[in-house]
């Protein structure tokens, strides 16, 4: 077992990069696109419901279904990596949408009302009440993003996009569980990493309401 | 008009209304409208109390005054500019607002909350720090002690004393109270009741209370416009609703003195 270890270490670091990679474009973009959504959803209410059920059906493709549907694209070739990054995108905006737009909702109305009356514009509301109040919701929504997208990330090898997946779909392939570990158990222990460290900031973030 | 003047013109707010636009009403105010044409004139540097059962539309007319809420129809002028065409954050700048118990920021310190009138003004933080002192002060919270501390870390009435200090932040002509004790215990009520008013008689604010204790409007106030079901059944000085004969007033009054008639 060692030795197969450090045959593939390289490997296993190659892979293990290319996963991340994938990731954290796809969370980047999906906070980008998902945080100001989420925030034009509360000031546009009627649009909240089409919208996001809009983002639960993308979510409940399966993803090996999404990748496969993606396969027969003529133009795939060297953009594989990009297009599963999109994919993956398309996987991680529900939560961070969802999170954004019940996170803000939630603020008491009172603190709204107030903000109101003292005069503040929408964007001063935006970064001084809202955001900050809304921060540790949001934020749980953009950790439910990354582990749902770290575990998605592995069937993007299904359409040669790299990651930890490779190792898992080569072991299937060839028979051979200790390439299906080798996938696995980083994958599992990156989901992990990531859900602890955002976990953390989350908690920083909370305000603190009651005695 | 002086500054700090304000005056409603048969202001009509009818339910389907409460948030949008103003909405033309046609003819006559229909039953059922939160206001029916409510007409008044407040004096600068005088307190009114508004008083009435909930849903008597007390609130809602505090509210068109500050432009939270919009008239459907009526004027509501504020230092003799109509609120309707008044640029809403520079009127809103310019008057102070009290909301019962959860009016203050969890997430900003007392001094912060405090000093946030003079933030949105734009003012350097020095100066913030430094008014907010100050204003503490002015409503007893001691500031070394209270400033850096945060709003889940004093009392019911200390925070409604931080909330009193914001809306003076930026020295508004005006000042709006919503049922500002309507949460507190009643001697903590008795205590702030007289700071207030100590406070409004220093100040020389055009004040406007909203509130359903009787006793809190007579003590606080100079002037009592009893509200019922969107219109004005009483509009008295405060030192003679004890002995007027308008039934709705004398209602009040009998509910206020039941233990003595009682007994």
């Amino acid at each position: 077992m060692i030795a197969f270890l450090q045959q593939h270490a390289y490997e296993l670091a190659r892979l293990t990069f290319e996963h991340l990679w994938l990731t954290a474009w796809a969370m980047l973009l999906a906070i980008v696109i998902a945080v100001p959504a989420g925030i034009w959803l509360t000031r546009h209410e009627r649009w909240a419901r089409p919208v996001i059920g809009f983002a639960n059906i993308v979510q409940t493709i399966p993803s090996l279904a999404l990748f496969g549907l993606l396969l027969p694209v003529p133009w795939l070739g060297d953009r594989t990596a990009r297009l599963a990054i999109l994919a993956l995108t398309g996987y991680a905006l529900l939560p961070i949408l969802r999170n954004t737009y019940t996170g803000i909702r939630g603020i008491d109305p009172a603190l709204i009302d107030v903000s109101n009356a003292l005069g503040m514009t929408s964007m001063q509301r935006l970064f001084k009440v809202e955001l900050p109040l809304s921060a540790s919701v949001l934020l749980a929504g953009v950790r439910t993003a990354t582990v749902t997208c770290v575990g998605v990330a592995t069937i993007a090898a299904a359409i040669g996009a790299g990651g930890l997946g490779e190792f898992i779909f080569r072991g299937v392939a060839s028979v051979d569980n200790r390439f299906v570990l080798l996938g696995a158990i980083p994958a599992a222990l990156l989901a992990l990493i990531a859900d602890a460290l955002l976990g953390l900031i989350e908690h920083k973030l909370a305000v603190r309401r009651e005695q | 008009m002086r500054v700090g003047a304000i005056e409603f013109r048969n202001v009509v707010v009818s339910r389907n209304g409460l948030t949008g636009t103003p909405s033309v009403v046609e003819g006559v105010a229909v039953a059922g409208n939160i206001l029916n044409g409510i007409s008044l004139e407040l004096e600068v540097g005088t307190t009114t109390a508004l008083l009435g059962r909930s849903g008597s539309g007390k609130t809602t007319l505090l509210r068109t005054i500050n432009g939270l809420m919009r008239p459907s129809s009526g004027q509501v002028l504020v230092g003799g500019a109509d609120v309707a065409s008044a640029e809403v954050v520079t009127l809103r700048r310019g008057i102070g607002y009290v909301i019962q118990e959860t009016g203050l920021y969890p997430h900003r310190t007392i001094g912060s909350n405090v000093a946030m009138p003079l933030e949105l003004a734009g003012k350097p933080i020095a100066e913030r720090t430094a008014r907010a002192a100050e204003l503490l002060a002015m409503v007893d919270l001691d500031p070394t002690q209270y400033a850096k501390r945060m709003p889940w870390q004093l009392s019911g009435g200390q925070r409604q004393r931080a909330g009193v200090a914001r809306a003076l932040a930026a020295d508004p002509s005006i000042l709006l109270l919503d049922e500002p004790f309507g949460a507190l215990d009643p001697l903590t009520r008795a205590e702030m009741q007289t700071m207030l008013r100590d406070l409004l008689a220093k100040l020389g604010k055009t004040a406007v209370l909203v509130t359903h204790d009787l006793q809190e409007a007579i003590f606080l106030a100079h002037r009592v416009v009893f509200l019922d079901a969107g219109a004005v059944q009483a509009d008295l000085a405060s030192h003679d609703v004890l002995h007027s004969q308008i039934e709705g007033v004398r209602e009040y009054v009998r509910a206020v003195n039941r233990f003595e008639s009682a007994g």
